[in-house]
């Protein structure tokens, strides 16, 4: 699937998107997944309290499945307006 | 109803004229314009950047426009929304609402404003000489969508 980063989650992780083989079945189970990678990433997912996701461009919670799903992105809380 | 997402500067009076003469039926428009702030005390914003996440972001604007067509009765939205880079005093974004009475324009137009701020995917930073920071959400926003 791909992920997606926006705004400091970007920053931290160092790219905006990427493709990712997983078998994670909740987003929570992806997250786990990504912080066991590098220390960006556990940076970048170390406070899930100021992180938001969207599942296929909907916004979504940190335990919804990600069977079928083609996009998740993380991104901190909107500042739009 | 019109939602344009864009990175060029855009008028706002002729977008609010060119808007109303389009309404047949309407007795009320509104139109709110946001419009970059300089920071406080003495200033110095260089530039905002707004980052958006395209695709998501139209999506997210045609379902607020939606909800607020359900709520009200509306003749007609209209959302602009900028992305990129722009400076103290420029016009980031507009809403404008018709409707038969002004209530429903009034309240419309304030519900597609509290939800944009915190429900459509934008991210806002501001630079100085200093550097950039991402401009945080602040409480009351998200707090201000539970009254409706």
């Amino acid at each position: 699937m791909d992920v997606l980063y926006f705004a400091w989650v970007r920053e931290r992780i160092g790219l905006p998107r990427e493709q990712v083989q997983t078998q994670a079945r909740t987003v929570h189970d992806l997250v786990a997944e990504l912080r066991a990678r590098e220390e960006r990433y556990a940076v970048a997912f170390s406070d899930l309290s100021a992180l938001r996701v969207a599942v296929d461009q909907e916004l979504a919670d940190f335990d919804a499945p990600l069977d079928g799903v083609r996009e998740v992105a993380f991104f901190p809380p909107m500042t739009g307006g | 109803m019109a939602i344009r997402v864009q990175e060029q500067p855009f008028d706002p009076g002729g977008e609010a004229n060119a808007f109303a003469d389009a309404q047949d039926d309407a007795g009320a428009v509104v139109t709110f314009t946001g419009i970059v702030r300089d920071l406080p005390e003495g200033g110095g914003l260089d530039r905002m950047v707004i980052e958006h996440y395209p695709g998501m972001t139209e999506k997210a604007l045609d379902q607020i426009a939606a909800d607020a067509r359900a709520r009200w009765e509306l003749a007609d939205v209209l959302i602009i929304h900028r992305y990129g880079e722009m400076r103290a005093g420029e016009r980031i974004m507009m809403v404008a609402t018709a409707a038969r009475h002004r209530k429903h324009a009034f309240e419309a137009a304030e519900f597609l404003m509290d939800y944009l701020k915190s429900r459509a995917p934008f991210w806002k930073k501001e630079h100085t000489t200093d550097g950039g920071v991402w401009v945080a959400a602040r409480d009351e926003d998200e707090d201000a969508l539970s009254r409706w």
